[in-house]
């Protein structure tokens, strides 16, 4: 399905896709503007629902670049389940409507400083690494792929990080319960 | 190509659109009148609505007119977008749950490589619009039908995905038309007759995504939020009229389209054994007529264990979830793995 629509977004197979780019430069916008809400709007139901639209434009750019299932994954993951958390977790708490002028703000400074330095480094290390890479999405990712690559070349590490999901669930228990 | 007719990208663009609204909107209408209106009645020993039409069958276009005439109320210190954007959230990931589905191999609106697993991302979607209807009402039923309905979907959407990757790890593909292509190449111990419906060798699957499927659409025994005795309407509480009536659309087009992924993949998807090969044009014609006929079986399961159960206590309804129905999918999944290695 999506190698057959890259194919016809690129009949001459020069690698320039202008209806690619374009959409990509408009969710990437309503991604920054979503973003900038999240942490200025003064309601926390707000900024974790502006969360979802920056989320789901991440799930979109990788649609584009042809990662159909890491953009699945990216629904299923964090508009499914982290930000229902996120939602689930905030109401149970404090849901005021209308403005919350109790929301934190003395640490924006601090935020600020660490987000530009997130942002720097990564920055860095993608321009680094990448600059000279050409990415092949003429051939998208399929499900069998992705797959054969976490089961073969990338077994260990996959292995790693599930002990390390098994780990965090065991201290999630311990911590929660009282007995 | 459609019926020999070369149509364009525009017109077939504008066909898949009539035809994704008929594929939502059909199933839900026929479920609420067959249903939720007649077999109901003849359970409680009465006749239903009689009056609108012949046998009361345009019963349905009088409750939308009903519903269309009532006045819009939004509650004066909801949070006003947020309310009135909410059942549009909700049907968002109704219709692109339809897209998945494949009526026969030419019948689909997106032959997506991750198909069913598409499906399980967009129907989690309806979570958000319901908090956010729960939330935005400002009333405390709403919020707490709200934050019931976020528990019990989370609780309910793991048994359900596990399930699948039973069916997935049997078909080799997430891929719809495959999981179709698969049960109908099967064997039952090398006899081919009538292929090898999944519901035969994943019959515990088949169990837990059904009552998986019963607790997401909240249908009783699974109705905690939306609960009349306790919460009023739960998150439906401050919505009238339109919205009301868009909720509740998403509900039975969702009960629906979850009754034909069942369906695919368990029941064989689109084809008949014997009849045609799998290949055939014929396909096209009956395939979505048999995926229907299908659906109203599996919707009919659904509608009977709502009507037949009470209610489970929000905490019964966890323990279900997280100690029966998850143990019992993963020992499924390790049998099904098993199984599949050694044959």
């Amino acid at each position: 399905m999506l190698a057959a629509l890259l194919a016809q977004a690129n009949p001459t197979g020069d690698g320039l896709f202008v209806a690619q780019n374009i959409a990509f430069g408009v969710i990437a916008a309503v991604m920054l503007v979503s973003a900038w809400r999240v942490v200025t709007t003064k309601n926390v139901v707000h900024a974790a629902l502006y969360l979802v639209i920056v989320l789901a434009g991440v799930a979109a750019q990788f649609l584009l670049l042809g990662a159909e299932f890491i953009g699945v994954t990216q629904v299923l993951v964090y508009i499914g389940a982290v930000i229902v958390l996120f939602l689930f977790g905030i109401m149970l708490t404090r849901a005021k409507l209308g403005e919350d002028d109790t929301v934190a703000r003395e640490h924006r400074l601090m935020a600020a400083l660490v987000g530009v330095l997130l942002f720097g480094v990564m920055a860095w290390a993608v321009v680094d690494d990448y600059s000279d890479t050409h990415v092949d999405i003429v051939s998208p990712n399929t499900t069998a792929m992705v797959s054969d690559a976490i089961f073969s070349q990338y077994l260990i590490p996959f292995e790693v990080v599930s002990m390390l999901l098994l780990a965090a669930l065991i201290g999630a228990i311990v911590v929660a319960r009282k007995d | 190509m459609i019926l020999g007719v070369e149509l364009a990208y525009w017109q077939v663009t504008i066909l898949k659109i009539v035809l994704g609204m008929t594929a939502v909107l059909l199933p839900a209408g026929t479920l609420v009148y067959a249903y939720l209106f007649k077999a109901v009645s003849f359970m409680q020993s009465r006749l239903g609505p009689m009056e609108a039409g012949p046998y009361g069958s345009m019963q349905l276009l009088a409750e939308v007119g009903k519903f269309l005439q009532k006045e819009d109320i939004v509650p004066t210190k909801a949070d006003r977008l947020l309310f009135k954007l909410a059942p549009y959230v909700v049907l968002v990931s109704t219709f692109l749950l339809v897209l998945v589905v494949p009526f026969s191999v030419d019948d689909t609106f997106l032959n997506l490589d991750t198909g069913i697993y598409f499906a399980m991302a967009v129907s989690s979607v309806s979570v958000i619009g319901i908090l956010m209807a729960g939330w935005a009402s400002a009333n405390k039923y709403s919020l707490m039908g709200g934050i019931r309905a976020a528990g019990q979907l989370i609780a309910y959407e793991l048994p359900m995905i596990l399930a699948i990757v039973g069916v997935v790890i049997q078909a080799g593909t997430l891929n719809m038309n495959g999981i179709v292509s698969a049960q109908w190449h099967g064997e039952i111990f090398g006899w081919g007759g009538i292929g090898n419906p999944y519901i035969l060798t994943q019959f515990v699957g088949f169990f837990i995504f059904l009552i998986a499927v019963q607790a997401e659409l909240t249908q009783t025994p699974f109705d905690m939020p939306i609960a009349e005795s306790e919460l009023v309407a739960g998150y439906l509480t401050e919505y009238s009229g339109l919205r009301f009536l868009l909720f509740f659309i998403g509900e039975f087009a969702t009960m629906g389209i979850f009754s034909l992924i069942a369906s695919v993949l368990f029941l064989g998807g689109w084809t008949i054994p014997w009849f045609f090969d799998f290949d055939s044009n014929a396909y096209n014609v009956i395939g979505p007529l048999v995926m229907m006929g299908k659906m109203m079986i599996v919707a009919f399961l659904v509608v009977w264990a709502r009507f037949s159960f009470p209610r489970f206590r929000e905490d019964q309804l966890q323990r279900l979830a997280w100690k029966f129905l998850i143990p019992i999918s993963l020992i499924n999944i390790a049998a099904t793995a098993v199984l599949k290695v050694v044959f």
